[in-house]
């Protein structure tokens, strides 16, 4: 079974308090912060790694970002993973949703074939959940999102669990497709001291815009279509009441109160 | 050029060192403050995450990596718990005479076991008699036959209890200018583990004595050359043991000015955040500087000693920085919590307490000086 597995490399979300966004260009200001594998990834390569264990077969870890990204992929091959890819490029820089998943869905293609891709239902810093469907949309494979379980396949079709607003949904799909997952699915291992051993011997290759022969205006800020119009910031303040009278007075007072305020349903 | 920045390998290790101690190490912290008692979950947490095996030889079973990536692990766990550091950095102090000077029976016998976790080790040398100066123990050891026979009492053992595999030090009683050191076993006979003590601080990590009463130890279980044992065990101490208490006391450092930084950021006074004040700041300023100091001293150490060049002085320097530094660490972030401060669900009071032991641990601070003193004046 081959798996290709797409990371984000995000601020890490501990430190999420010290991003700020750029008044001006209406990006975000990074600063400092460390870059971390998105926490919604590690779920992905987890659910690889334990694919690989039932089913057999490679795992290639594949990301966008600037050299030092390179670090989180080296991650997931502490990790387990059996290859990784970087795609990084001047020209890849700014892009949204769209050219980000563009340009994944190149690499993908350029790596060869492949049965199951995973991604992380959403990131911790763009948190647009569009990046994986549209992968599937640029490789004209099916989708699952929010999946937070795989059942054992014993037939051609693929049986998945997924949330759907109050409930869930099961999805019987033939592969190869891609699946977004949820963090219910699995709780990823931690990295071990004798996984980052053995990353001594895997590579990380490294792709520019020319590998994978694309012109510059389909990738990066020139084909991203988004254009950030205006944001603002929410303001959540704090007041006290003090409620007077006996106990039962001060009760009734709480649930007209709560009741007012849309509290009790 | 001098590089002080340490390797996209070692900042992975330190990563996976920190997600296991805040996964797996955190959990057990309230039972370990509770109980005083080792949990063996932990036990078999630190075995399953190869911490065991930091230090032991790939070719049995370990993950021969050098005291540097030691030193990583150890100051990220102490960052959670000082205690679990503790446990580990002497279950190091056990294993290391025996990769230094085991003979290859020995290395093959109890280096794999200790690698998974299944065996257990420390070293035992302290005696109410001597610790620091090793040459006043009166335990003893006699010839009879091919075995030697061992009586006399350890104290203040970490993992005295726990360890299943001992390297001991005995005298002879021929020749008080003679020593052995020992491989023991748990349920020799003749061995047992008597008082457990109770500590004010690093509570979770065992601590008691040890009782030989005609221990019956065969001569496979000698540990380099009769009569060479004082080498043999003051090797492990001079890098490994002062080393684990760097990592400890880096770790609780750390631990500090978080908590401190946390705290002032969150607790208002006059309308702000007291972190706003320079009487804080100042207070975080010279935590952050004596962390930063200690790392470059310990790093150091470590790095010299993975390039092959002994570093037990160095080590003795860095030793009392740190300790010392986590002290003054803990003493300060105590004082910003206020009265805080003195509530036990405030971390910062184990901290305080934790801070009171590492000072003596692996040689008081007063000896440390003895030692870098004897090096400046070598």
């Amino acid at each position: 079974m081959k798996i290709v597995v797409c990371i984000k490399a995000v601020p890490d979300p501990k430190e999420a308090d010290k991003i700020t966004i750029d008044p001006v260009t209406k990006t975000l200001t990074r600063g400092n912060i460390p870059f971390v594998i998105n926490p919604l990834d590690r779920h992905a390569v987890e659910a690889a790694l334990q694919l690989k264990q039932t089913y057999g077969g490679t795992i290639t870890i594949l990301s966008m970002g600037p050299p030092a990204a390179g670090n989180i992929v080296k991650e997931c091959l502490a990790l387990g993973a059996d290859q990784g890819i970087l795609l990084s490029d001047r020209a890849f820089g700014g892009a949204d949703a769209y050219a980000t998943a563009y340009t994944l869905a190149k690499g993908i293609e350029r790596n060869g074939v492949f049965d199951l891709i995973l991604c992380g239902m959403a990131s911790s810093d763009g948190a647009t959940e569009w990046v994986g469907p549209q992968i599937a949309s640029f490789l004209d494979i099916p989708v699952v999102t929010m999946v937070n379980e795989i059942a054992d396949n014993d037939s051609e079709l693929w049986q998945v669990k997924t949330a759907w607003e109050d409930g869930y949904r099961r999805v019987a799909i033939q592969l190869p497709a891609l699946f977004t997952v949820a963090r219910e699915l699995n709780q990823p291992k931690n990295l071990s001291f004798s996984g980052i051993i053995k990353a001594r011997k895997k590579e990380i290759t490294s792709w520019c815009i020319d590998d994978l022969g694309l012109p510059i205006e389909v990738v990066g800020l020139k084909g991203s279509p988004t254009i950030v119009g205006d944001f603002g910031t929410l303001e959540t303040g704090r007041s006290v009441e003090i409620l007077q009278g006996t106990s039962e007075e001060k009760a009734e007072k709480l649930v007209e109160i709560l009741s007012e305020a849309g509290a009790l349903g | 050029m001098v590089n002080f920045s340490l390797s996209e390998e070692n900042e992975m290790f330190r990563k996976a060192a920190r997600e296991f101690a805040e996964t797996e190490v955190a959990k057990y912290v309230p039972e370990m403050e509770e109980t005083s008692k080792v949990p063996d979950g932990l036990l078999k947490a630190l075995a399953e995450a190869e911490m065991l095996a930091i230090t032991i030889p790939e070719s049995y079973g370990g993950l021969e990596l050098g005291y540097t990536a030691r030193l990583i692990a150890l100051e990220e766990i102490s960052r959670v718990s000082v205690a679990t550091a503790m446990m580990l950095q002497v279950f190091a102090l056990g294993i290391e005479p025996i990769v230094q000077f085991g003979s290859d029976e020995q290395k093959s016998k109890y280096l794999p076991g200790l690698a998974s976790g299944e065996l257990l080790a420390t070293a035992a040398v302290t005696e109410a008699t001597g610790g620091s100066d090793p040459s006043g123990i009166r335990t003893s050891y006699k010839k009879d036959g091919d075995d030697y026979i061992v009586n006399g009492r350890k104290c203040f053992i970490t993992n005295s209890h726990v360890a299943n595999t001992l390297t001991i030090l005995a005298k002879s009683e021929e020749n008080p200018k003679e020593f052995c050191a020992f491989i023991v076993e748990r349920g020799m006979e003749g061995f047992k583990a008597t008082h457990v003590e109770h500590k004010v601080g690093f509570r979770g990590c065992n601590t008691g004595e040890l009782s030989f009463e005609n221990l019956r130890i065969p001569k496979e279980n000698l540990l380099g050359q009769e009569g060479k044992g004082m080498r043999v065990t003051m090797s492990a101490i001079g890098e490994i043991g002062r080393g684990g208490m760097v990592g400890c006391a880096l770790g609780l450092q750390a631990a500090c000015l978080e908590a401190s930084i946390k705290f002032a950021s969150e607790r208002i006074l006059y309308g702000k955040p007291i972190v706003k004040l320079a009487a804080i700041q100042e207070k975080i300023a010279e935590m952050k500087i004596e962390l930063e100091a200690g790392r470059l001293l310990g790093y150091r150490a470590a790095a010299l000693q993975d390039g092959g060049i002994g570093s037990s002085n160095e080590f003795a320097a860095a030793k009392y920085f740190t300790t010392e530094a986590a002290i003054k660490a803990a003493k300060v972030a105590v004082d910003i919590h206020g009265g805080y401060g003195c509530m036990e669900e405030y971390a910062v009071t184990r901290y305080y307490r934790d801070a009171a032991v590492l000072g003596p641990s692996a040689g008081t601070s007063a000896i440390m000086k003895v030692i870098v003193a004897r090096w400046a004046l070598s």
